[in-house]
């Protein structure tokens, strides 16, 4: 038997002093993905430090900052009254993902710790540099229809599956880690990292760290936005290509506005080049197209996601004119 | 407050148990000493097993045996020179990526998927192909005859016809999936007696594998499957997992369980096979066609060969002189497939209602119009009449209620915002059957009917026809009619398959009642009571607790004078984002033209049933795989799409609900897999109305829409 301990605890301090005594723990939280991975063969942790009685659930309003502790079940502040006030990008695209049942038990930490869900990285039997560095990149030359076409590297072309994370990236976000130490802050942009020459690593958070929570500043963005996800189905599917748009527009001027794209890399990956070319632009269709075009610099396919080259702009646009006719 | 179930006539009987977690399927029987099993399947795709080290698995905690081809457990037919290729467990040959090589048996469900973990197996690999287009357009590789070639008058007419066609179809290969996974429970005790619980679309058929394999008799091997949750083809045959164990059960002398995995269902139970379609069409200007030409190849495994009726509906679906088609099998280094609902037929209807449509529109015409002017009077295919078809009248009813006047011939002509607006329509039409079943009845003197058969039910309420038919004729209230099946020592019915369970085992049913029905007016004529008299009156003053007839049952000569199939129309909207290619089917309304309804709930159900599969088959479902090493890379069910309850609209289903004269005493057809067949065509044909973008590969994923 793979035997591991279970460990249950109740505050962060206990669960940062497991963790490190222990090269080989992991944080078990919502366990929608974990679990399946360690069923899989993926990954078999000899220590699970269950957090779920971690009091890390609140979502409240602390100056102009949103505080959603790492515990908060993706449902719990997807209907969030004050998340659907104040930021209803985050909980259109948190109803965007997985399905009720997995929305329920999943986290805000999990969700942001999800593994790709790349067919390669799941199957033992076949290359992964992911999952095992050096055997090779199955998707590169297999089938990679769902894959990257920014920032992919030779080594991994596979994609960040959140949803969530699309929109935290686009409403600049912070992320508050701690270790045994004390907390540290950084941007949510820089939680994700790109895959380089180290794709076993999907983000920054180190190996002594837990995440607390998220601060999202309060923003005028709760009129002009969408989360359009394209999917092979309704519901219950990754993303081909996802789009959080939100925007200020004053006389159909936009003041201010946020784009990111998800199902494109290997991290959520914010349009900073389509956002500065709109910023003080008329909301026209015209426009919108434009950025569009401007967010496909440096986009590469692998052939079965050649589609996303196209798809992606097209993207960008509906989601800008469903985020316009908003209001 | 307490709650009331409102109840009719025409509820499903086991629809509480259903509802309610009473229903039993077999992986939920408890047997005294249980023991599980899990299988170990092959990582390479060709080749043979060199070593199989098991000592670390069988020193594992709980293990009580590893059964693989090294210790060759009994099984009298695999010690035997012929018989199937791959003979599980007696065979060091590996024939596809996914194959069981050995079964490791433990106390409980976890140590066993523990310990077949520590099994290595060492292999020497071959060269191997799964690629069924690539071994298509391979020369050398093999090609075999899946069906005698058809030729009705002149050969590919459709080449000189003033109007004409050919177009190419690919359908990829789709996995059946149903919610309860496979496996059986088998118990074997001494003196060769077998008890299994199994997943099984044929109790008896399960019954006659085993003792085939085994060669023990029939008699010996009690089969138990009363509710089987979905099937839809892939429990129509005994697979290798559970001839393996059986064996294993008869080895360590224990009941042992196997339940496979969601993965394991990819590889293990078959599949609906991959289909390279070409269609030829003629016709002249005036609409009428002249030529149709149908190849197809189907892939198939290398170990065994699989065909299905592929090309069958083009020799008799439309009236033309000039008709050829031509089946052929590929094989490639994959699992065997098996029919999947609408089987054949299905694959074939998406080609050929595709290309009708085409057909239609090089011609300018309506293709409503123009299938209801090539709908012929009689079959020519076999040269009879048909024995009822009420397509036209199918026609109009389903015109009418998706609103098909809207409807523009030029496609792109309806737009709603970012969405394209389009309709379509196809025929599905399948093969009316009646088998040969027997029932038993028992009528008892407190007033209820008990019927018995040993056939299955897979889903679409059995149970509930057959008390509605015996309802009608005894009028004996449903409440007081039990229809027991799924249970080997009933009286024998064929495997529910083929749309032909109703028919087949309702009319042993109807014979049933007949019979006694005319024994209890015997009773009454000779106690001088009336022949209307109550049939409790007439058992009780003759001191009767019961009586009881067994009838068996089958079809006579109609089956020379008549062509009998059942048929459906299919009409849909869909709406096709012009920015981000998603197609979202937006109405639906079927007709279905099987004679009459004799249940209309689990009737109706199976249309929705139907429906939901083909919008699958049209733009969600595909088992995908890496041909470089021969694994699937979807098999499981985040990544396999079936249509989730977002992606189906309201469905309109509509009966004609006219008896057929001809094929049994209640005039009803089987519906099961018309329900799906030629759905996924009249998607596409609506995709096209939309955007005028002919999608002639499924599913119709928003890449191709883009492209």
């Amino acid at each position: 038997m793979i035997n591991f301990q279970y460990l249950r605890t109740t505050t962060a301090k206990s669960a940062i002093a497991l963790l490190v005594k222990d090269k080989n723990a992991k944080f078990l939280a919502g366990g929608t993905n974990l679990i399946d991975l360690m069923k899989r063969g993926v990954t078999a942790p000899e220590k699970l430090i269950d957090i779920n009685h971690v009091p890390l659930k609140q979502i409240e309003q602390i100056g102009n900052k949103i505080h959603i502790g790492a515990l908060a079940s993706n449902s719990a502040v997807a209907d969030n009254a004050l998340i659907k006030e104040k930021l209803p990008l985050l909980s259109w695209a948190l109803q965007a993902g997985a399905s009720a049942q997995l929305r329920n038990v999943a986290t805000v930490g999990g969700n942001m710790m999800q593994r790709t869900r790349c067919g390669y990285f799941y199957d033992t039997e076949m290359p992964c540099n992911k999952r095992q560095p050096g055997t090779g990149c199955g998707a590169m030359e297999g089938f990679n229809r769902m894959h990257a076409i920014f920032g992919a590297s030779e080594k991994c072309i596979a994609v960040h599956p959140s949803d969530m994370c699309v929109a935290l990236i686009a409403l600049d976000a912070e992320v508050v880690v701690a270790n045994a130490k004390g907390e540290r802050k950084m941007l949510f942009k820089d939680f994700h990292r790109l895959a380089g020459d180290t794709p076993q690593l999907d983000n920054n958070l180190k190996a002594d760290e837990m995440i607390i929570r998220l601060e999202i500043p309060v923003n005028n963005l709760a009129k002009n936005y969408h989360y359009l996800k394209v999917r092979d189905r309704a519901s219950y599917a990754f993303a081909l290509v996802s789009v959080a748009a939100a925007f200020e527009l004053s006389n159909n001027k936009i003041m201010d506005i946020r784009l990111a794209m998800g199902g494109v890399a290997h991290k959520p990956w914010r349009l900073t080049a389509s956002e500065n070319f709109l910023k003080g632009k008329e909301a026209t269709l015209s426009n919108f197209e434009q950025a569009a075009q401007l967010a496909m610099k440096d986009a590469k396919g692998f052939g079965g996601n050649d589609f996303k080259l196209k798809l992606a702009p097209n993207t960008i646009i509906e989601a800008l004119n469903l985020a316009k006719s908003k209001a | 407050m307490e709650k009331k179930i409102l109840k009719d006539d025409n509820d499903r009987v086991d629809g509480i148990l259903k509802v309610t977690g009473q229903a039993k399927y077999f992986a939920e029987y408890e047997l005294p000493g249980l023991t599980y099993g899990v299988l170990v399947t092959s990582t390479i795709t060709k080749g043979k097993i060199t070593a199989l080290d098991t000592k670390a698995a069988e020193k594992a905690p709980g293990v009580i045996a590893v059964i693989s081809h090294l210790n060759k457990p009994s099984a009298a037919a695999y010690e035997q020179e012929g018989g199937p290729q791959m003979k599980i467990f007696y065979t060091d040959k590996i024939f596809y990526n996914g194959q069981p090589i050995a079964i490791v048996v433990a106390n409980t469900f976890e140590r066993a998927t523990h310990a077949a973990s520590l099994v290595k197996a060492t292999y020497s690999r071959e060269d191997f192909n799964t690629d069924f287009e690539k071994a298509l357009k391979d020369p050398k590789a093999k090609k075999l005859q899946g069906q005698a070639d058809y030729k009705r008058g002149i050969e590919n007419a459709y080449k000189t016809a003033e109007v004409k066609l050919e177009e190419r179809y690919f359908l990829p290969i789709e996995t059946h999936n149903p919610m309860e996974l496979h496996g059986i429970i088998a118990d074997w005790r001494p003196n060769n007696q077998l008890t299994v619980y199994a997943k099984t679309q044929g109790v008896k058929a399960t019954q006659g594998t085993i003792a085939n394999v085994f060669k023990i008799p029939m008699e010996n091997i009690q089969v138990n499957s009363e509710f089987v949750g979905g099937g839809f083809g892939m429990a129509l045959r005994t697979w290798p997992l559970e001839i393996a164990t059986v064996m294993a059960s008869k080895h360590i002398g224990k009941p042992v369980k196997v339940v496979i995995t969601r993965m394991q269902m990819f590889t293990m139970v078959g599949n609906r096979p991959a289909a390279i379609q070409t269609i030829g069409l003629g016709a002249n200007k005036d609409g009428k066609l002249t030529g149709i030409t149908h190849r197809a190849y189907g892939e198939t495994s290398t170990y065994e060969n699989f065909t299905e009726g592929v090309v069958n509906m083009a020799k008799f679906m439309y009236q033309c002189d000039n008709v050829n088609t031509a089946y052929a099998i590929v094989p490639v280094d994959l699992s065997v497939p098996i029919w999947m609902r609408g089987p054949g037929e299905a694959t074939g209807a998406f080609a050929l209602e595709s290309a009708i449509d085409e057909m239609a529109h090089a011609l300018d015409m309506d293709p409503l119009d123009f299938r209801i002017k090539n709908d012929p009077e009689t079959d020519q295919q076999k040269n009879k009449p048909f024995s009822s078809k009420n397509i036209k009248e199918a026609y109009k009813i389903g015109a009418e209620k998706i609103g098909w006047s809207n409807r523009k011939n030029k496609p792109g002509s309806l737009i709603e915002g970012p969405w394209q607006i389009g309709y379509g329509v196809s025929v599905g039409v399948f093969n009316a059957n009646r088998g040969k079943a027997s029932v038993k009845g028992v009528l008892k003197a407190d007033g209820s009917l008990l019927l018995q058969s040993a056939t299955s039910d897979i889903g679409p309420g059995t149970g509930t026809g057959m008390t509605l038919i015996a309802n009608k004729l005894m009028k004996i209230p449903v409440n007081k009619i039990t229809f027991e099946l799924g249970d080997s020592s009933l009286p024998p019915a064929p495997s529910q398959g083929g749309s032909a369970t109703l028919s087949t085992v309702g009319s042993a049913v109807n014979d049933v009642c007949v019979a006694l029905k005319s024994a209890i007016a015997e009773l009454a004529a000779n106690s001088n009571m009336d022949a209307t008299a109550n049939f409790v009156d007439v058992l009780n003053k003759n001191n009767l607790p019961q009586i009881e007839v067994t009838k068996e049952s089958q079809g006579g000569k109609e089956r020379d004078n008549y062509s009998m199939y059942s048929f459906s129309i299919h009409f849909v909207q869909v709406k096709v984002h012009a920015l981000t290619g998603v197609v979202k089917v937006s109405k639906i309304v079927s007709v279905g033209d099987s004679g009459t309804i004799v249940s209309p709930k689990t009737a109706r159900s199976q249309m929705l049933g139907g429906a939901v599969g083909g919008i699958g088959m049209a733009l969600t479902e595909e088992s995908i795989i890496d041909h470089r090493y021969g694994r699937y890379i979807n098999n499981n069910f985040a990544d396999y799409h079936v249509p989730v309850n977002a992606d189906v609209p309201e469905i309109d289903v509509n009966f004609i609900n006219k008896p057929d004269p001809y094929i049994n005493p209640m005039g009803a057809k089987g519906m099961g897999e018309i329900a799906l067949i030629g759905f996924s065509a009249a998607v596409a044909n609506a995709v096209f109305n939309a955007t005028g973008k002919r999608i002639r590969t499924l599913p119709i994923t928003p890449d191709k829409i883009l492209a």
